[in-house]
C-alpha cells in the first residue's frame, strides 16, 4: 500500500465528489418529480397518455443507461452543428458541457424507474380512501396532494432508498463522456501513478460512506411519519 | 539468473514433452482493443492489421518467436502486463520516465510528432497564448494530455480529457472542441474520413523530450531482461536490413515516422 499520491490528488478527488453528488441529487429530485406525472398518466390517463408513458418506461428500463447517455451526448448532442447557422449563433448549445447531458440522461432514467414504482404505489392506495376524500368535497388535485400522493409515497419510501443507492452507483458512467466524477478522478490517479488498489480502495470507502448517509437519511424520513407496522 | 534458469528448465521440459520440437511458448503481445490506424486496427474480417502488426510479424520472425495478439483495454494495459496476461505491450506506447518507474521498454521502434488539429479555414497560430479560452481535447494519460497540461493549461486553455481518441475526434467534429492534440500519423487518417472533413492539421507543437520521450517501444516487465535484449537485437536487425523502411513504405508513412537507425 502506498498513499503518497493522495495529498496531490485530494483537491481533484473533492471536485470529483462534488460532481458525483451534483449528478445524484439533481437527477434524483428532478427524476422523481418527473416520475409522478408519468405514473399518473399510466394510472388515470387516457389511452394515448397511458400508452406513451408505458412505452417511455419500457424504453428506459429496457435499455442500458450507458447507451441512453451515449445516445444523448454522442447522438443528439453532435447533431446541433447541423442546424443552419448553429456554429455562429448557437455556440452555447454546441458547447454545452457534458455534465448537462449526464444529468439529463440520469434524470430521464430515474424518472422511468420511479414511474413504474409509483404506478404500483398509486394503485395500491385503497379506493375507499380516495372516494371518502372525494365525498368530503375535495377536488381531484387536492385528493392527490393530501391523500393519494402522501399515502403512495410512504409505501415506496423503503424502495426509494435502494433506488437512490442504485443511482449513486450508476454515476461512474459519467466518466464515459468527458466528466470527471469521483470515479473519473480515481481513474486518472490510476493512469498517472499506476497504483491500482489504493485509488480504488479510497473511492470504495467514499461510496460506502455516501451509501451509509443515504440509508440513514431515508431511515429518518421513514421514522418521521408514524405508521401502522406489522412488527 | 533465477528466472533464466527456470525458463531454460521449463523450455527443456516443454521440449521433452512436446517431442523433438524445441519451441518456446507463444509470445503474447498486448494490443489496445481500440482501433489505432494505421498502426493497429482490425480489418473487415476482424483480423488485426497495421504498421505495428507488420512490425510485430517481422520482429518475431527475426527473433524466432511465434507471436499472437492479445486484446486489452488501453487504460489497464500496464497492470495487465504486470499481471502476466501477456508478455509485451505493442500499442504505440511512448517510452517515458514515468512509465519506466513501473515497466521496462525495448529500444524505440518509431516516433511521430504530435500535432494540433482544428476547424478548417481558421488561422494556423498554435502558440499557447493563442489557445487561451479554447477547448483542447486529449486522450487521458497520453503524452498529449501531459503536454496540454504543461503548456496549454497555464496559458488559459480548457483541457478536456476523454477515454478514447475516437471520442476526442467525435467531439472535434461536433464542434465541442476547438483543437485536439494527438499523434500526427493517426490523425491523418481521421482527417481523410468523412467525420474529419471539418478539420485540418494546424502544425506540430514544439518538441519536449521530457514529455514525448525518445519514441515508441515495446513495454515489458522489468524482470524480463532476456526478452528485452532479444527485442533490441531484432529491432537493430530490422533497421539494418531495411525492413522498417519497407513496412513504412507499404503503409504510405514514409517521411512521417522517425525510425530506428535513421540519422
Amino acid at each position: 500500500m502506498r498513499w503518497e499520491w493522495l495529498p496531490d490528488y485530494l483537491p481533484a478527488l473533492a471536485e470529483g465528489l462534488l460532481i458525483t453528488l451534483e449528478v445524484l441529487v439533481v437527477s434524483v429530485v428532478a427524476g422523481f418529480a418527473l416520475a409522478i406525472p408519468l405514473a399518473l398518466a399510466q394510472v388515470k390517463g387516457g389511452y394515448l397518455a397511458r400508452k406513451l408513458a408505458g412505452a417511455y418506461c419500457s424504453y428506459i428500463r429496457g435499455t442500458p443507461l450507458l447507451m441512453q447517455l451515449y445516445l444523448l451526448y454522442y447522438g443528439i448532442g453532435s447533431l446541433f452543428p447541423l442546424i443552419p447557422g448553429a456554429r455562429e449563433n448557437l455556440m452555447w448549445l454546441i458547447r454545452l458541457d457534458a455534465i448537462y447531458y449526464v444529468i439529463l440522461a440520469f434524470t430521464l432514467s430515474f424518472a422511468g424507474y420511479e414511474a413504474e414504482i409509483m404506478r404500483g404505489a398509486f394503485l395500491s392506495v385503497p379506493g375507499g380512501e380516495l372516494e371518502a376524500a372525494e365525498a368530503m368535497g375535495m377536488s381531484p388535485g387536492l385528493v392527490l396532494r393530501r391523500i393519494w400522493f402522501p399515502s403512495a409515497f410512504l409505501k415506496v419510501l423503503p424502495t426509494l432508498t435502494g433506488e437512490v443507492i442504485g443511482q449513486l452507483k450508476s454515476t461512474p458512467l459519467a466518466f464515459t463522456v468527458p466528466v470527471q466524477d469521483l470515479m473519473g478522478v480515481a481513474h486518472k490517479v490510476m493512469q498517472d501513478t499506476y497504483r491500482i488498489y489504493e485509488p480504488l480502495l479510497f473511492v470504495a470507502l467514499v461510496y460506502l460512506a455516501l451509501t451509509y448517509v443515504i440509508v440513514q437519511a431515508f431511515g429518518r424520513l421513514e421514522r418521521l411519519v408514524p405508521q401502522r407496522r406489522s412488527v | 539468473m533465477k528466472h533464466f534458469t527456470k525458463l531454460v528448465l521449463g523450455a527443456a521440459l516443454g521440449a521433452a514433452l512436446a517431442g523433438a520440437t524445441p519451441a518456446f511458448a507463444d509470445l503474447k503481445m498486448g494490443v489496445a482493443a481500440e482501433p489505432y490506424p494505421p498502426f493497429t486496427s482490425k480489418d473487415a474480417s476482424g483480423k488485426w492489421v497495421g504498421w505495428e502488426i507488420d512490425f510485430m510479424n517481422a520482429l518475431c520472425a527475426d527473433i524466432g518467436e511465434k507471436c499472437a495478439v492479445e486484446e486489452v483495454a488501453w487504460d489497464g494495459i500496464i497492470p495487465a502486463l504486470q499481471a502476466k496476461k501477456f508478455d509485451a505491450i505493442l500499442s504505440s506506447m511512448s517510452i517515458t520516465e514515468e512509465r519506466q518507474k513501473t515497466i521496462a521498454f525495448s529500444n524505440m521502434y518509431y516516433n511521430s510528432l504530435p500535432v494540433l488539429i482544428g476547424p478548417k479555414g481558421a488561422d494556423k497560430d498554435i502558440s499557447p497564448a493563442h489557445l487561451k479560452g479554447k477547448n483542447v481535447g486529449v486522450q487521458v494519460s497520453t503524452i498529449h494530455a501531459a503536454y496540454a497540461k504543461k503548456y496549454f493549461e497555464p496559458a488559459g486553455a480548457v483541457i478536456k480529457t476523454y477515454e478514447t481518441q475516437d471520442q476526442v475526434n467525435a467531439d472535434l467534429a461536433a464542434g465541442r472542441l476547438d483543437y485536439i492534440l494527438a499523434d500526427g500519423v493517426t490523425l491523418d487518417d481521421f482527417l481523410k474520413s468523412d467525420q474529419g472533413g471539418c478539420c485540418e492539421q494546424k502544425g506540430a507543437v514544439p518538441y519536449d523530450e521530457a514529455i514525448f520521450g525518445v519514441g515508441v517501444g515495446l513495454g515489458i516487465r522489468k524482470e524480463d531482461t532476456a526478452l528485452q535484449a532479444k527485442f533490441n537485437k531484432g529491432i537493430a536487425d530490422l533497421a539494418a536490413n531495411g525492413t522498417f523502411a519497407k513496412i513504412t513504405e507499404q503503409w504510405k508513412l514514409t517521411g512521417k515516422l522517425k525510425l530506428p537507425g535513421a540519422k
